[in-house]
C-alpha cells in the first residue's frame, strides 16, 4: 500500500478482517505480534513521542467526556495533541461540523451522530498534520454530518494531505475520488 | 546455565529448550534427592548440639536455605521475566512464570520453618523482625505475581506486565529489608535478635551448604517441568509440539 | 497557546472531579468510616487507642488510596480518551505523572487535611498529631504514585480492585513502616528525623522511578 500526498483511500474489509488493527498498528497504539513495523525507517520507538505529530488518529470511540461541555471536550483534544486553539478557533471548528449550537452542553445530553461531530471537529484544527487515520468516521453521522466530513477531507487532501480511512458504508466522496484498498488477499487464513 | 553464549541462544527455541529440559530432568532429581538425604543427615544426625538452642535448632537446615532460595529465585524470575520483555523471548518468560510457584513454595517454608524455629527458641511462633517480615512481604510480591499474570488473558500482556512488576518488586525487596531493619534496631522493644543463630559449627555450615545446593537441583528439576508443560500449552499449535505428542501416544 | 501535557491532563482530571463532588469525597468518607470501626472493634480504652492509632491511620489511608485509585484509567479507557492521551506527540511519562498528581490532590491531600480529626479521634497528642501529618504529608504522594502504577497493569480487568491492593501493598509497606514509626518516635520522646529523612528518600524514588514505570505499564496494557 502507498499513500500518495493528495490521496484518500479507502480500507476495504468484511468483519473482523484486520481493518482496526491495521490503523492502530499504523497509528503506534498497538505492536505487531512478529516482526517489525517501521516508519521512515525507525520502529516507532527509536523515533520518540514526536514522531506521532505526523499523523492523526480518530478511532471508534470519541474520546469525549461525558462531564464536560462539547467546547471544553474539544479543547482538551486539541491542547493534548499541541493544536493551537483559542476560542474563536475551537467554535470556529465545530461551527463547520454544524455542533456550534450545542457547544456549552454536556457531552452525555448530546446523541451518538452529535458525538460523532464534535470528535471529527478536531480535524479543523489539524490541517498541519499530514496524515489522518480515520476508523468508521462516518459512523452515526446523518446526511448532513457526511456532507461536512466529505468538504474537510477533500480540502485536507487538496492542501497535500493523506487520508487513509475504513468505512461499511459506500464512500460519497467525490473530490478526490477515493482508492481502495482490500484487506481481503493479506488475510491469513 | 554455563553453556557458552553462542550455543546458549539456541536453546531460546521452544522445541530445544523443551528437548533439552527433558534430558536433564532426571539428572536433576538425582541430585536433589541425594543431596538432600546427605544434608539432612549431617544436620539432623551428625551435626553436634547447640549448647543454648538444644536440638530444636536443626531446623534451620530447612530454614535457612529455604530463605535463601526464596530471594534467589525472586531475583532470577525477575532476571528471566526481563529478558522475555525486553527480547521478546517467549521461553524466558515461560520460565519465569514457571519459577514463581516455587519461589512462594520456598517462601512459605522459610516462614513455616522459621515459626517452628521460634517457638522453642523465643517461646513464640512469630516475631516481627527485618528478615521473617521481608519473607512475608516476599510471600505477598510473589502471591501478587501469580494473580496478575493469570488475570491477564492475553498471553503477551501478562508476560508483560509480570515482568515489569516482578523487577518493581526486586528493587523494593531491599528496601523494604533495610527499612524493617532500620526501625526495628531504633525499636527498643526489639529484644530478641534473628542473629542468634548458633555459632556456626563447620559441619553445620557444611549442612546448610549442601541443602541449598539440594533446593537448587529440586528447583531446577520442578522448573524445568513446568516449563515443558507450559511450552507443549502454549505452542500446541506448531508441528514440533504434534510430534511430541504423537510420540507419547503409541500407534 | 499550547499547553504541557502536564497540566492539560491534571486540569481535565480535576475539572471533572468538581463536577462530580460527592464522588470525590467518597475515599475521604471511607477513610473516616473505616477509622472509627477500630474503636468499636478494639474496645474504647484509650491507652489501647492511642497505641494503634498511627498504625491504623496509616493503614486506613493505604486502603483509601487504593480503593480510590482503582478507577483512575477506567473512565478514559471506556470511552476512548485513554488512547488520545497515550497518541499525544510527548512522552507518556508525563501523563502517568499527571495522573499521579491528580490522585493525590483528590484523595491524598483530603486525608491530610483530615488527620487532626483521626488523632483526636484516637486521643492522640499534639505533637503526635504533628509527627502522623507530616508522615502522610510525605507518604501520600508514594501512595499515589504506586497506585497509579498498579493502576496501570490492571487496567481494564475484571478483579481489578482487589488485584491492586494485593500488587501494591507490598510496595508500599516500608513507608507504612517508616510513617507510623515516626509517630512512635515522638510518642516516646525520641526525634523522628531519621524516619522522615527516609521517607522523603523514597519519595524522591518514587517520583523519579513510578512515572516511568507507569508509563510503560500502560503501554503493555494498552497495546
Amino acid at each position: 500500500m502507498a499513500l500518495a500526498p493528495g490521496s484518500v483511500t479507502w480500507l476495504r474489509g468484511r468483519n473482523g478482517r484486520g481493518k482496526t488493527s491495521l490503523l492502530r498498528l499504523l497509528a503506534g497504539l498497538s505492536s505487531p505480534a512478529d516482526g517489525e513495523f517501521r516508519v521512515a525507517g525507525q520502529t516507532l520507538r527509536e523515533g520518540g513521542a514526536a514522531w506521532r505529530s505526523h499523523w492523526l488518529y480518530v478511532g471508534h470511540q470519541n474520546a469525549l467526556k461525558d462531564d464536560l461541555t462539547a467546547f471544553e471536550a474539544l479543547r482538551f483534544l486539541a491542547d493534548l495533541h499541541g493544536m493551537p486553539a483559542d476560542a474563536a478557533g475551537l467554535a470556529q471548528a465545530l461551527k463547520r461540523m454544524g455542533i456550534h449550537n450545542r457547544q456549552q452542553a454536556p457531552v452525555r445530553t448530546l446523541s451518538q451522530g452529535q458525538r460523532r461531530r464534535v470528535a471529527l471537529a478536531r480535524l479543523l484544527l489539524s490541517r498541519s498534520v499530514p496524515l489522518w487515520l480515520l476508523d468508521e468516521p462516518f459512523d452515526a453521522l446523518d446526511a448532513d454530518g457526511i456532507t461536512a466530513l466529505n468538504s474537510v477531507i477533500s480540502e485536507h487532501a487538496a492542501a497535500g494531505g493523506c487520508v487513509l480511512l475504513t468505512s461499511h458504508q459506500a464512500l460519497s466522496l467525490a473530490h478526490p475520488v477515493p482508492s481502495v484498498f482490500d484487506l481481503e488477499p493479506y488475510v491469513c487464513a | 546455565m554455563t553453556a557458552q553464549p553462542l550455543r546458549f541462544f539456541s536453546f531460546a527455541a521452544p522445541s530445544r529448550f523443551y528437548a533439552l529440559a527433558g534430558r536433564l530432568l532426571p539428572l536433576f532429581w538425582v541430585m536433589a534427592v541425594v543431596l538432600s538425604a546427605i544434608g539432612l543427615y549431617i544436620g539432623f544426625f551428625v551435626a553436634p548440639t547447640d549448647a543454648t538452642q538444644g536440638d530444636a535448632y536443626r531446623i534451620i537446615f530447612i530454614h535457612v536455605p529455604a530463605a535463601w532460595m526464596s530471594m534467589l529465585l525472586y531475583l532470577v524470575m525477575a532476571f528471566w521475566a526481563g529478558i522475555g520483555w525486553a527480547f521478546n523471548a517467549r521461553t524466558a518468560a515461560m520460565v519465569a512464570r514457571a519459577i514463581a510457584p516455587t519461589g512462594a513454595m520456598f517462601t512459605f517454608l522459610a516462614l513455616w520453618t522459621g515459626a517452628f524455629w521460634g517457638k522453642p527458641t523465643w517461646g513464640t511462633y512469630w516475631v516481627w523482625d527485618a528478615r521473617i517480615t521481608t519473607e512475608l512481604i516476599l510471600l505477598f510480591l510473589y502471591l501478587g505475581y501469580i494473580a496478575l499474570v493469570n488475570a491477564i488473558d492475553d498471553v503477551k500482556r501478562a508476560d508483560q506486565a509480570g515482568a515489569l512488576l516482578a523487577i518493581v518488586g526486586s528493587v523494593n525487596v531491599p528496601i523494604i529489608y533495610f527499612s524493617v531493619a532500620a526501625v526495628s534496631l531504633k525499636n527498643k522493644s526489639a529484644k530478641i535478635s534473628t542473629t542468634a543463630a548458633p555459632k556456626m559449627a563447620s559441619t553445620m555450615l557444611a549442612a546448610m551448604l549442601i541443602m541449598t545446593f539440594a533446593f537448587w537441583a529440586y528447583a531446577f528439576a520442578v522448573v524445568f517441568m513446568r516449563t515443558r508443560t507450559l511450552l507443549i500449552e502454549r505452542e500446541s499449535h506448531t508441528a514440533w509440539v504434534a510430534q511430541v505428542v504423537e510420540r507419547k501416544i503409541p500407534g | 497557546m499550547t499547553r504541557s501535557v502536564f497540566m492539560t491532563v491534571l486540569r481535565r482530571d480535576l475539572k471533572l472531579a468538581s463536577r462530580r463532588r460527592i464522588d470525590a469525597l467518597l475515599p475521604l468518607a471511607f477513610f473516616m468510616v473505616a477509622l472509627s470501626l477500630f474503636p468499636l472493634g478494639v474496645g474504647p480504652e484509650p491507652k489501647t487507642l492511642q497505641e494503634i492509632a498511627p498504625g491504623i491511620v496509616w493503614v486506613c489511608a493505604l486502603l483509601a488510596s487504593m480503593l480510590s485509585v482503582n478507577a483512575l484509567f477506567n473512565g478514559d479507557l471506556a470511552d476512548g480518551s485513554l488512547e488520545q492521551m497515550l497518541l499525544a506527540p510527548t512522552s507518556s511519562i508525563a501523563l502517568a505523572a499527571a495522573k499521579a498528581a491528580a490522585h493525590w490532590l483528590l484523595t491524598g491531600l483530603p486525608l491530610i487535611v483530615a488527620t487532626p480529626l483521626a488523632g483526636l479521634m484516637f486521643g492522640m497528642s499534639a505533637p503526635a498529631i504533628a509527627a502522623l501529618a507530616l508522615g502522610l504529608t510525605l507518604g501520600t504522594p508514594i501512595l499515589s504514585l504506586l497506585g497509579t502504577l498498579g493502576a496501570a497493569l490492571t487496567l481494564g480487568l475484571r478483579s481489578g480492585g482487589m488485584l491492586l491492593i494485593l500488587i501494591v501493598l507490598p510496595l508500599a509497606t516500608p513507608a507504612l513502616i517508616f510513617g507510623a514509626g515516626a509517630v512512635g518516635m515522638v510518642e516516646a520522646g525520641l526525634s523522628a528525623s531519621g524516619h522522615f529523612s527516609l521517607l522523603g528518600a523514597l519519595l524522591i524514588c518514587s517520583l523519579i522511578g513510578a512515572p516511568v514505570a507507569t508509563a510503560a505499564a500502560l503501554r503493555i496494557s494498552t497495546e
